[in-house]
């Protein structure tokens, strides 16, 4: 069985087709909280892709040594630990940004999307296709919080990693940044309408 | 007095769902019907009245920088809170799994009609997150704690209780397009509810 897994599927599946944020519903609470601002949400993005990939081949390598019953301790610990050095090192390198996301670096821990994917894939299969699985999840969960961060500081803040985008003459003919973008739930009704544009162009996913 | 005020701005200024937006997985999987949305209220409200203390002695006798000093001065300047992420995410796991446990054992009933939930409760971010803020407030006292655990517990159940209650209607009272049926209306609805939620930043206590 191993040997038949399609790797090309095993990784670009998640982007679209089976992407963890929008189809699965995995890992919501960051997607909301981090993408007030491009960068941010970008940092969060490639810490998630470097967690859940190590994550997936360390779960992957020691499967068969687990005991069933405990099994969810080692995960949790295993993703903890890699969790512990994503946080040290964006501490070191990258303070304003840490300081930014403060808990939410933390909460990547309980981020159900490793839980969901060292459960259902890391579990069963060799490292090489986990670590693939992990990439592939990791940048569909990314790519969301990217077109998220994206729309929320163009409309929200007029900028985009910082810079200006809209320029002045707009202001002074009398647009207005939309604060309300700049909140929380805002979040939630953009991910409703990417879920919306998704969901009408895949027939497949959609509920009854 | 002190403490029942951060037990009240617990339950609705800081609203787990709709303030911070945490626990939002399972928030959004298991709200189909009210009463299992009140069972995973309930194991959720237990486990942080549970983890909030216990993980407030580690911060404060172990974890933080200095805690050591019991142990004698030699220790004073240790400082373990590199390793907090580590620790609070073992003691909720392994307190799951040990209430997991006791519960089988003493209580069927309740473990028949809360079991499915409670393993999905270690990865519950609401939880980790509870230990978190804790964390970053620096409590006066553990039962500061365990009030601020309660209200968020509770504050958590009134935000499922009350979506669940709203999506059993949807389901049959109402005609939305295809695509946003299910999960991308609940989003909405969670927004529209956060949005009125914002309502009681206002109040001082």
């Amino acid at each position: 069985m191993a040997d038949k897994i399609n790797y090309k599927q095993v990784f670009f599946n998640p982007f679209s087709k089976n992407n963890p944020v929008v189809v699965q519903i995995l890992g919501i609470c960051s997607v909301l909280a981090v993408t007030a601002k491009l960068e941010p949400a970008m940092v969060m993005g490639m810490s998630v892709i470097a967690v859940l990939a190590f994550a997936n081949v360390i779960i992957s390598l020691i499967r068969n040594t687990i005991p069933t019953n405990i099994r969810i301790i080692v995960q949790l610990v295993v993703v903890a630990g890699l969790v512990v050095i994503v946080d040290q090192l964006l501490k070191a390198y990258a303070y304003d940004v840490s300081k930014q996301l403060s808990v939410f670096i933390g909460l990547i821990i309980t981020n159900c999307i490793l839980m969901g994917r060292l459960e259902a894939f890391a579990m069963a299969n060799r490292p090489w296709p986990a670590f693939l699985d992990g990439v592939g999840n990791g940048i569909g969960y990314a790519l969301i919080l990217v077109i998220v961060g994206f729309f929320r500081e163009l409309l929200g803040s007029g900028t985009l990693m910082g810079f200006q985008v809209v320029p002045d003459s707009w202001y002074a003919a009398g647009y207005v940044n939309n604060g309300l973008m700049i909140l929380p739930p805002m979040a939630l009704i953009v991910v409703a309408c990417i879920i919306w544009v998704q969901r009408s162009l895949n027939k497949d996913l959609q509920e009854d | 007095m002190e403490n029942f005020n951060i037990f009240i701005r617990s339950i609705f200024i800081d609203n787990m769902i709709f303030a911070y937006f945490l626990g939002m997985c399972s928030f959004l999987a298991v709200s189909k019907n009210v009463k299992t949305a009140v069972g995973l209220g309930v194991a959720v409200t237990f486990m942080l009245v549970i983890t909030l203390p216990i993980n407030y002695l580690l911060q404060t006798y172990v974890l933080s920088s200095g805690a050591l000093s019991w142990l004698g001065p030699e220790y004073a300047d240790v400082d373990l809170s590199f390793l907090s992420l580590i620790m609070f995410i073992a003691v909720i796991a392994s307190m799951t799994q040990l209430v997991e446990m006791a519960v089988e054992k003493y209580s069927p009933t309740l473990y028949s009609s809360l079991g499915i939930f409670l393993p999905l409760i270690a990865v519950n971010c609401a939880i980790l997150g509870g230990s978190l803020f804790m964390q970053q407030r620096d409590f006066p006292s553990v039962w500061t704690a365990l009030c601020a655990g309660g209200g968020w517990g509770l504050g958590w159940l009134l935000a499922i209780a009350a979506i669940a209650a709203i999506r059993e209607r949807l389901a049959t009272y109402s005609n939305i397009p295809k695509p946003l049926r299910g999960i991308g209306i609940t989003f909405i609805i969670t927004a529209l509810m956060g949005i009125a939620f914002m309502s009681f930043l206002g109040i001082k206590i």
